[in-house]
């Protein structure tokens, strides 16, 4: 095991191997969840006939997805409409890297973990972008302009909502973020923290492209936005990195603002991290299946106008808390 | 130091293989159908003959958007030292912020006063 975790190619391996395995894993359940949960929330059932409570349904229809004919549309740029969901779910994936799970189980310590994070979260816009721009549809086009536009919008009060705790740990190590809030208290539990934990909720919505955001996908009028050319495995890929994008985002929020794995009762951390994952993901559902979508334009008045600015004011606030109290 | 990214490039290596691996099996599991309709390889519009490419010249609103974007990034990022270093420096990093926030929220205002925030 010390062999392993001191050679820097077999630990990136093992970790790699196991976090990507046990977060696909955990995307198919969780399709599973969020059907079941919107089944309750609108009185039905839910999926019930693929195994107990309807469990297999994910498997079930990952097998269904891969046995169908992948069609690439005749006018479509080939290589770019291989390569869009390849790319999608690499980016959604590449952030866990820095997520700390406990105090050991994390694959890579960065010292610019937050940073790499945001990166990475910020790039997801691009391929979907690629997608609608490859399928050379025009609803898949319009809903890829309307992903890049609200993407890099949400990108800035998102980032300064990062830089809350940032400020008041000083550091932009996860690892880091995780330890100031064992040692000080919970992000979460400051007005500052909990203010700019809402903002970094609200605009991780819209990143991820979930209701009440998902104006690029917006069913009743652009069908299915990028993805209105992509059938079987394609658009599977693209549903499984909405779904992995979703939870990394959660355990993002609960590593930053809910103080990650810490607890109480001296239940394992790991148990925790995920306990309070699952606790984010499903605030995140609850939302999805309760509210309306926003418009185009009150999309972008609201994170150009209120957003932004408000950001960068809990930013000054967490700054001045950190001078005046030490 | 240098370690730890080699731990990162390789997890991006698994990260970047899970979807094309996905499309592998599907390319092995798949199956083909003997009946090709010309239209099926058509691009979708609502079951109507495609009207002209899709590939079009766009409103310049996305254009003022993205402008407005990298203005707004670039100050992020000199947010970021700033957040690191605001216990070190104490009220030097207060004041300095502060002025640092007013020019930009100027900036700010014009845009909003010449209705470049505003999508219409």
């Amino acid at each position: 095991m010390t062999f392993v975790l001191s050679n820097p190619w077999l630990h990136g391996l093992v970790f790699g191997a196991v976090l990507v395995s046990v977060l696909m894993a955990l995307v198919a359940f969780i399709t599973w969840f969020e059907r079941k949960l919107a089944g309750r929330i609108q009185s039905r059932l839910g999926p019930t006939m693929v195994g107990p409570f309807g469990l297999l349904q994910p498997i079930a229809d990952a097998v269904k997805a891969m046995q169908k004919d992948f069609i690439v549309p005749k006018d479509a740029d080939r290589f770019l409409f291989w390569l869009a969901p390849p790319l999608t779910i690499a980016f959604a994936l590449a952030t866990a890297a820095v997520i700390p799970f406990s105090k050991d189980v994390l694959a890579a310590n960065l010292d610019v973990g937050v940073l790499y994070a945001l990166a990475f979260s910020g790039l997801l816009a691009f391929p979907t972008w690629v997608a609608g721009w490859a399928s050379n549809n025009k609803y898949a086009l319009l809903g890829g302009m309307r992903m890049v536009a609200q993407g890099i919008s949400y990108e800035i009060p998102m980032v300064m909502a990062a830089l809350v705790p940032v400020t008041l740990a000083g550091t932009l190590s996860m690892q880091g973020i995780v330890e100031y809030q064992v040692a000080s208290g919970w992000i979460i539990a400051t007005p500052v923290g909990a203010a700019a934990g809402l903002l970094f909720l609200t605009t991780a919505l819209a990143e991820g492209n979930r209701i009440p955001f998902d104006i690029p996908e917006a069913e009743s009028e652009l069908v299915a936005g990028p993805t209105t050319e992509y059938n079987a495995i394609g658009w599977s890929i693209f549903a499984a990195s909405e779904y992995a994008h979703s939870v990394i985002t959660a355990a993002i929020v609960s590593a930053l603002f809910l103080g990650g794995w810490d607890g109480w009762w001296n239940l394992p951390p790991l148990l925790w991290m995920v306990a309070k994952t699952g606790f984010v993901f499903l605030i995140v559902t609850w939302v999805r299946w309760s509210l309306l979508r926003f418009r185009s334009d009150q999309l972008m008045a609201l994170c150009w106008k209120y957003l932004v600015p408000g950001a960068l004011l809990l930013v000054l606030i967490a700054g001045i808390q950190v001078s005046v109290r030490g | 130091m240098a370690d730890i990214w080699i731990v990162v490039f390789v997890y991006l290596l698994i990260a970047f293989s899970v979807g094309f691996l996905m499309l592998l099996g599907s390319r092995l599991l798949r199956v083909r159908s003997k009946d090709q309709p010309p239209t099926r390889e058509a691009t979708y519009e609502c079951g109507e003959e495609p009207a002209g490419k899709a590939w079009i010249r766009f409103h310049p609103r996305y254009y003022v958007v993205a402008l407005i974007f990298v203005l707004f990034d670039v100050e992020t990022v000199f947010l970021v030292p700033w957040a690191l270093n605001t216990r070190r420096l104490g009220t030097f990093a207060i004041v300095e912020m502060v002025i640092f926030a007013f020019i930009l929220m100027l900036g700010w205002g014009y845009a909003l006063r010449k209705e470049a925030l505003k999508w219409q």
